[in-house]
């Protein structure tokens, strides 16, 4: 009676597995190949050209059934959590956008496809040219696991008009122009704006919002300090360097007021601030001309003219359904040609394409001046954000252990001390 | 092969209850069981690779410095909750429970919420509790300088908990309400009677009466209270330095933003079993203090 129930129950669930295997039917099938790559990026424009690609693509390649760009909305830990969550759980995309502060962990891990040598393969690709600098955060010993798809370097955007009702006739261009663009200059300036009685802020650095402390490496890389040293191992937020940096940047926000406190919100590219530190990426935002505007690098520091970038890379997951027919199409996707299309948005990691007069054509929006000045110089001279393996749970302990120091009253030497004691155990793993 | 009636109505039986059998199987019981497998292993998410880990996960709860932070967090936030919104709650049933004119207006105002999305009513909070948002404006209308309610170490759990109060707040309303209008009437007058006044009449009378709805009540909202995840991903991440970081958000962190599941499956199953503890202590403890007709 009992055999009998089990035999059952064996059946119907037998049933049920049979029933869901016929539904996934097919997705192995090599001559109907449904791609899928996941994406941060929510701009039309941008999705519009992607697809447009792998139209272009499908052409030649009738076995690839579709492509479809996977938009996953949110900020950066939200999207690097959907990414995660969907490798996990058994869905994992074939193509995927990773942000540089999870490479890293997505190198070490194995979990990426070595793409060199299908890029090697690829007719006319020429993978030689793709810039040191660009593939060295994506590359183990001497194979290339990402594709350094965007390498957009930071700049500080400026409005000119809230300048100008400020009564500011030293812009950042001039000051650039004679020499003298450096921390202290941005701070002044902002702290001016804000002190027109606008109701506009000073300087926003983009997407901070004192959660993302990563971004401020835009800040403290000038005054010559970084979150850990070369090694990866030694704290580096206790260093004298930092401690400058961070007591400058304490009196901006809360003496000067040069850059809005916590809590409150400014968006430079709705006109509600004067300065903002953003990816050149960003300049999209602009398109519609809401004011008029400019773009310099970043102010020089007491110890350095540093410049930062940020950096997404393209991956194959050795787990997706079809790793050879998308490292294929990222080979075509990421060619001369494509590359060049992309470089109106993504900045390239490729030489023959880093240079003004060919990114001007595509990026109508800047100067000749201001791409050389900001993307060319950018990219060929800046170092890339701050990354580790384990860069989630680094990025949580520091935020956390630098709250303390987003306060009117806050000691910041003890603050940061606070910082190195709370990830030290996790950067000498 | 013929089967008889009453087999045949057992066969029915089993597969009316198929579906619902299956699907609780499948997403229930399995993902249960998944959690505490999980909880057991070293898992490379990334790689999509798992070891035996046996116990590391449960001993590394102890070695972990954010644990106790996490721990006084989900406390602070639990009681804190549980005990504004019963008495809101409780007060607000009281108050609606009078026959004056206007309270299915008043019922419905603060029901509404109950039915707005979690989310939205929690992005509107956000912006309203902003350094520079609704709820300063308002109190500099009036001459106060209102606190950073979202960055203040103090203030950022109770802005946290006052949100979910005004959410969920309603739901609890109802049903005392329900329990208050169940409230035999000859109970009351006798009471009254016999020289009771107010007060003494709501301790020694109602709340005995309404007894079984606060435990019905203090159980769905301690449960509800421990597993608050959108309202802290949305207003403070878990900061300022850990104030708001409670257990589930803290699992999520681990599991999902940190990559390490088998913590992360580890700190579920705790809190499934601190769920499960205080749910049965509280069932214990009716006997104590629910008063029953019988």
């Amino acid at each position: 009676m009992a055999y009998r129930r089990i035999r059952l129950l064996a059946a119907a669930l037998s049933a049920v597995a049979l029933a869901s295997t016929a539904c996934s039917g097919g997705a192995g099938d090599d001559k109907n190949i449904a791609l899928r790559m996941t994406v941060w990026t929510t701009d039309k424009n941008q999705l519009a050209l992607f697809d447009s690609i792998a139209t272009e693509y499908r052409k030649t390649h009738p076995e690839v059934a579709s492509v479809e760009f996977d938009v996953v909305p949110g900020d950066t830990s939200a999207y690097s959590a959907a990414l995660t969550t969907q490798l996990s759980g058994g869905n994992p995309p074939d193509l995927a956008w990773i942000l540089e502060r999870d490479a890293p962990d997505f190198v070490q891990s194995g979990a990426l496809t070595n793409l060199k040598p299908t890029l090697d393969a690829a007719a006319g690709y020429n993978a030689a040219e793709l810039v040191p600098s660009a593939t060295k955060l994506w590359t183990k010993e001497d194979g290339l696991y990402a594709y350094p798809f965007s390498t957009s370097p930071f700049g500080m955007f400026y409005n000119k008009n809230l300048l100008t009702r400020a009564g500011i006739t030293e812009t950042p261009d001039r000051l650039v122009a004679s020499g003298r663009w450096t921390w202290d200059a941005a701070r002044q300036i902002a702290a001016q704006v804000a002190a027109k009685d606008t109701g506009k802020a000073g300087l926003v650095i983009r997407e901070f919002e004192y959660k993302q402390w990563v971004l401020l490496a835009s800040v403290w890389r000038g005054f010559g300090a970084d979150a850990w040293g070369p090694d990866g191992k030694t704290c580096g937020f206790t260093s004298p360097e930092m401690t400058a940096a961070m007591t400058f940047l304490h009196q901006a926000i809360f003496t000067d007021k040069a850059l809005p406190g916590p809590g409150t919100t400014a968006d430079f590219f709705a006109g509600e601030a004067g300065l903002t530190i953003a990816q050149i990426s960003r300049a999209g935002l602009l398109k519609a001309k809401p004011f008029e505007w400019g773009i310099v690098p970043l102010p020089a520091g007491p110890k350095a003219n540093a410049q930062v970038i940020g950096q997404a890379g393209i991956g194959v997951p050795v787990k997706g359904k079809h790793a050879k027919a998308a490292a294929d199409f990222l080979a075509y996707f990421t060619n001369p040609a494509n590359s060049a299309k992309l470089g109106q948005y993504f900045p390239p990691a490729r030489d023959s394409l880093l240079n003004a007069a060919t990114l001007a054509k595509a990026n109508p929006l800047f100067s000749q001046e201001q791409l050389q000045n900001v993307v060319v110089n950018g990219i060929k001279t800046g170092a890339v954000l701050p990354s580790h393996t384990g860069s989630a749970r680094i990025a949580s302990l520091v935020q956390s252990a630098l709250d303390p120091m987003w306060q009117p009253d806050a000691n910041v030497p003890a603050a940061l001390a606070g910082v190195c004691q709370a990830i030290d155990p996790a950067l000498s793993r | 092969m013929t089967l008889t009636s009453r087999r045949r109505d057992e066969l029915a039986g089993w597969l009316f209850i198929a579906p619902q059998a299956l699907g609780f199987l499948a997403f229930v019981v399995a993902p249960l069981v998944a959690v505490v497998w999980y909880s057991f292993q070293d898992v490379n998410l990334l790689a999509g690779t798992s070891t035996f880990a046996g116990a590391d996960n449960y001993a590394k709860l102890f070695d972990d410095p954010t644990a106790p932070k996490v721990a006084r967090a989900t406390a602070i936030f639990c009681v804190g909750l549980v005990v504004l919104n019963l008495a809101l709650a409780l007060s607000l049933a009281l108050l609606l429970n009078l026959k004056l004119r206007g309270t299915t207006v008043f019922r419905t105002v603060f029901f509404s919420p109950v039915v707005v999305t979690l989310v939205a009513w929690t992005i509107v909070w956000n912006f309203l509790l902003q350094d520079n948002g609704g709820i300063n404006s308002l109190l500099q209308a009036v001459g106060v300088d209102g606190p950073n309610w979202l960055r203040g170490n103090g203030t950022a759990m109770l802005s946290v908990i006052v949100v979910q109060v005004l959410k969920n707040v309603g739901l609890n309303m109802v049903l005392f309400l329900a329990a208050l209008q169940g409230i035999p009437q000859s109970i009351v007058e006798a009471s009254q009677l016999d020289g009771a006044g107010p007060w003494r009449r709501f301790r020694s009378v109602t709340l005995p009466m309404i007894s079984p709805t606060t435990l019905l009540t203090a159980i769905i909202t301690v449960a509800g209270a421990l597993q608050v995840f959108a309202q802290i991903q949305v207003l403070t991440l878990g900061g300022p330095a850990d104030s708001t970081n409670v257990l589930v958000f803290y699992f999520y962190q681990q599991a999902f933003a940190n990559h390490d599941l088998g913590y992360g499956s580890a700190l579920a199953v705790v809190l499934f079993l601190v769920i499960l503890v205080l749910t049965l202590l509280q069932w214990r403890m009716r006997k104590r203090w629910v008063f029953h007709e019988s």
